[in-house]
C-alpha cells in the first residue's frame, strides 16, 4: 500500500466556544476520490479548510504528503488545487486573466501561465469566452472556471467543497464528467457534498459526517448494504396525515420512517411490502418502490434527512 | 525586473521571508492587470488636488496675500501647495487601503482565493500597502510637476517631497488597512469619510499652526500635520531639527500599524 496522501488523527476545529469538528480520523490514498457527506453544519467545510492549509487545526495531527500544514503550509498549498464552496473568481479580470494571475500566485512564468490557461480553457469548455468578463458567465461556467483555475498548478490533490451546489442538472453532469476525467488522470480528489447521487457517482469511498463527527465510513455500496435494506417503499398519504397512517405500516419490512411528506418502509422486497400495505387496507395517494440510496443510510445514521 | 515592488528593494529579502513574506509583488501584479482596463479611475485621482490648487491660485490667494513660513513671507498658493501634496498622498493611501481593500476582503474574496495558493496573509498585507504607495508616488510626481510648472517650487530640494509623500502614504495606508480589517460593511466607510475631512482641514493645511493658538496641540495629534510640515520644509529647502521628530512620528505610526494589521489579516483570513 502506498503512503496515504492525507492522514488526520483526532482532528478538531474550534471557533471560540463552538466546536465545528470534534475529533475525526481520516486517511486518503493517492488516486482516490474521497467524499465528506453530511448536512449543512456537519463540519465538512471546516475540515476542508484545514486540509487546504488555510485554517489551522485546533487539536490533533494533520499530514499532507507527509508534511505538517503548520510548518510547510505554503509548500503543501503549492501541490493542491482548491475549488471553494462559493466562487472566489476575480470579477475585475477576464476569464483567461483569472487563470494567468492564479498561475502567477504559484510562481509560474508568464509563458507557462498562458500555455496552461489555453489548455484549461479547452478542458473547461470556455475557450470562446476567454476574454469575457467573469460577471457575465452563467453559474455552471463560473464553476467550470473555478475548477480550471484550481488546476493551473497541476495539483496532485484537488479539494472540491460542494462543487455542484446551485447548478442545474445538465451543468452538474458536465462537471461530473470533467471530474471523472481528472480521476482517470490520477488526480486525487476530496470533495464534500450533501447530494447523495453526487457522492454515489463520484466517490470511491466516503465518510458520513454529522455534528462534527464521522458516523460511518465505506464505499457508497458498502454503506447501503450495511445500513439499509435492498429496496425502499415510499408511501405518500394526504398532506398532514402521514403521521397518522405511518404507524400502521409497522411490521411490514425491517423498519419504517415517517417524514413530513411521506412514509418510508425499508424492505428487501418492495413490491411485497406494497402488497402487504394494500392488504392492511392502507390507501396512499401514491406509492413508489425504489432501491436504497445513501439518503436512506444518512437518515438511519443521523435521524435526519439531508435536505434539512 | 518587471515585478515592481519598492518594498522588496528597501528591506532585505531574507528578513521578509522570515516573516512569511515572499510574494507581495504578485498582489501588485494582480492590480496592474485589473487596472489596465480601468486606467481612467487611476488618472482621475490626480485631478482633485490639481483643481484645489488652481482655485487657491485664482481666488483665495488674492484675498489672503502672503503667509509667513519659517520667518519668510511666501505667497498663499506656494504655502498651500505642499500641504495639498501631502493631503493627496494621504487621500490616495486611504482610498486604496479602505474601500478597495474592503471590497477585495469581504465581497470579491480576492484574498481568500490568493491564500489557497502559496501566497500568505503577510504577502497580501504588504502587497496592498505597496500598491497604495506606488499609486501614491505616481500622483505625487504628477502633482510636483504641476507645482513646478506653476512656479510654486522653490528649489531642487522639492524633490525630497517625493520620498516624504511615500512615508505619508505608508502611514495612512497602514492605518487604513488596519481600520478596514475591523469594518463590518460598507456603512463603516462613512466613518472614514467623517474622519478624513477634519484631518484635511485642520492639519495646518490652509493656515499656519500659529493661527490655531491654544489649540495647536490638537493639530499636532494629526499624522497629516507632520506630513504637511515635512513637505513644506522640502519645498522651502529649510531644514530644522524638528523635521526629524515629524519623520519619526510618521515612521513609528507606520511600523506599529503595519505589525498590527498583519496580525489582524492573519486572524481574519486564516480562521
Amino acid at each position: 500500500m502506498p503512503e496515504p496522501l492525507i492522514v488526520a488523527r483526532g482532528l478538531k476545529k474550534r471557533f471560540d466556544e463552538f466546536e465545528a469538528v470534534k475529533g475525526i480520523d481520516v486517511e486518503v490514498q493517492p488516486g482516490e476520490v474521497f467524499g465528506f457527506l453530511g448536512p449543512n453544519g456537519a463540519g465538512k467545510s471546516s475540515t476542508m479548510r484545514m486540509i487546504a492549509c488555510v485554517s489551522p487545526a485546533s487539536e490533533g495531527t494533520l499530514r499532507l504528503f507527509g508534511m505538517d500544514p503548520a510548518v510547510d503550509g505554503a509548500k503543501i498549498r503549492a501541490r493542491i488545487g482548491v475549488v471553494p464552496q462559493l466562487d472566489t473568481l476575480d470579477t475585475e479580470l477576464s476569464v483567461q486573466e483569472n487563470l494567468w494571475i492564479y498561475g502567477r500566485y504559484f510562481d509560474l512564468s508568464r509563458a507557462e501561465c498562458r500555455r496552461r490557461a489555453t489548455e484549461l480553457l479547452e478542458f473547461a469548455q470556455l475557450t470562446d469566452r476567454a476574454d469575457s468578463v467573469v460577471e457575465h458567465l452563467s453559474g455552471g461556467m463560473k464553476r467550470r472556471l473555478s475548477i480550471a483555475r484550481s488546476l493551473i498548478n497541476e495539483p496532485e490533490l484537488l479539494l472540491l467543497d460542494e462543487p455542484t451546489t446551485g447548478l442545474d442538472p445538465q451543468a452538474r453532469h458536465v462537471l461530473w464528467e470533467r471530474l471523472y476525467r481528472l480521476k482517470q488522470q490520477g488526480v486525487t480528489q476530496v470533495l464534500t457534498t450533501h447530494y447523495m447521487d453526487e457522492a454515489e457517482q463520484l466517490c470511491d469511498r466516503l465518510v458520513v459526517m454529522d455534528q462534527g463527527l464521522i458516523v460511518a465510513e465505506g464505499s457508497p455500496r458498502e454503506l447501503i448494504d450495511r445500513y439499509s435494506t435492498r429496496e425502499v417503499l415510499e408511501l405518500r398519504f394526504g398532506a398532514g396525515t402521514n403521521d397518522q397512517f405511518g404507524p400502521q405500516v409497522a411490521g411490514i419490512g425491517d423498519r419504517f420512517e415517517v417524514l413530513p411528506d411521506r412514509v418510508l418502509v425499508y424492505a428487501d422486497d418492495g413490491e411485497a411490502a406494497l402488497a402487504e400495505a394494500h392488504h392492511r387496507g392502507l390507501r396512499p395517494e401514491s406509492a413508489l418502490v425504489r432501491r436504497s440510496s445513501l439518503e436512506d443510510v444518512f437518515l438511519l445514521l443521523t435521524g435526519r434527512s439531508l435536505a434539512d | 525586473m518587471s515585478d515592481t515592488s519598492i518594498v522588496l528593494r528597501i528591506i532585505p529579502v531574507s528578513y521578509l521571508s522570515a516573516l512569511g513574506v515572499r510574494r507581495p509583488h504578485r498582489m501588485i501584479e494582480r492590480h496592474v492587470m485589473a487596472y489596465r482596463r480601468q486606467w481612467l479611475i487611476v488618472v482621475s485621482g490626480f485631478f482633485e488636488p490639481l483643481f484645489y490648487l488652481l482655485s487657491m491660485r485664482a481666488g483665495v490667494g488674492d484675498l489672503v496675500g502672503d503667509v509667513s513660513v519659517a520667518g519668510r513671507a511666501v505667497p498663499y498658493d506656494a504655502f498651500v501647495a505642499p500641504a495639498l501634496m501631502a493631503s493627496s498622498a494621504m487621500n490616495g493611501a486611504i482610498f486604496d487601503s479602505t474601500g478597495n481593500v474592503l471590497h477585495r476582503l469581504k465581497y470579491a474574496r480576492i484574498y481568500d482565493a490568493a491564500l489557497a495558493t502559496p501566497m500568505g496573509p503577510a504577502d497580501v498585507a504588504l502587497g496592498e500597502i505597496s500598491w497604495a504607495l506606488i499609486r501614491g508616488q505616481i500622483y505625487a510626481i504628477g502633482f510636483l510637476a504641476v507645482m513646478a510648472a506653476m512656479g510654486l517650487t522653490e528649489s531642487w530640494w522639492c524633490l525630497m517631497a517625493l520620498p516624504v509623500c511615500a512615508l505619508i502614504g505608508l502611514t495612512f495606508a497602514s492605518i487604513g488597512f488596519l481600520g478596514t480589517t475591523y469594518m463590518r460593511g460598507w456603512s463603516d466607510m462613512e466613518i472614514v469619510n467623517t474622519l478624513m475631512m477634519p484631518l484635511f482641514l485642520f492639519s495646518a493645511t490652509f493656515f499656519p499652526i500659529s493661527s490655531y493658538g491654544d489649540w495647536a496641540w490638537v493639530v499636532q495629534l494629526s499624522p497629516l500635520y507632520h506630513g504637511v510640515a515635512l513637505v513644506r520644509a522640502c519645498n522651502a529647502g529649510v531644514w530644522t531639527a524638528s523635521l526629524v521628530v515629524h519623520a519619526l512620528v510618521l515612521l513609528v505610526i507606520s511600523v506599529v500599524m503595519l505589525a498590527w494589521a498583519s496580525r489582524r489579516i492573519d486572524r481574519l483570513l486564516r480562521r
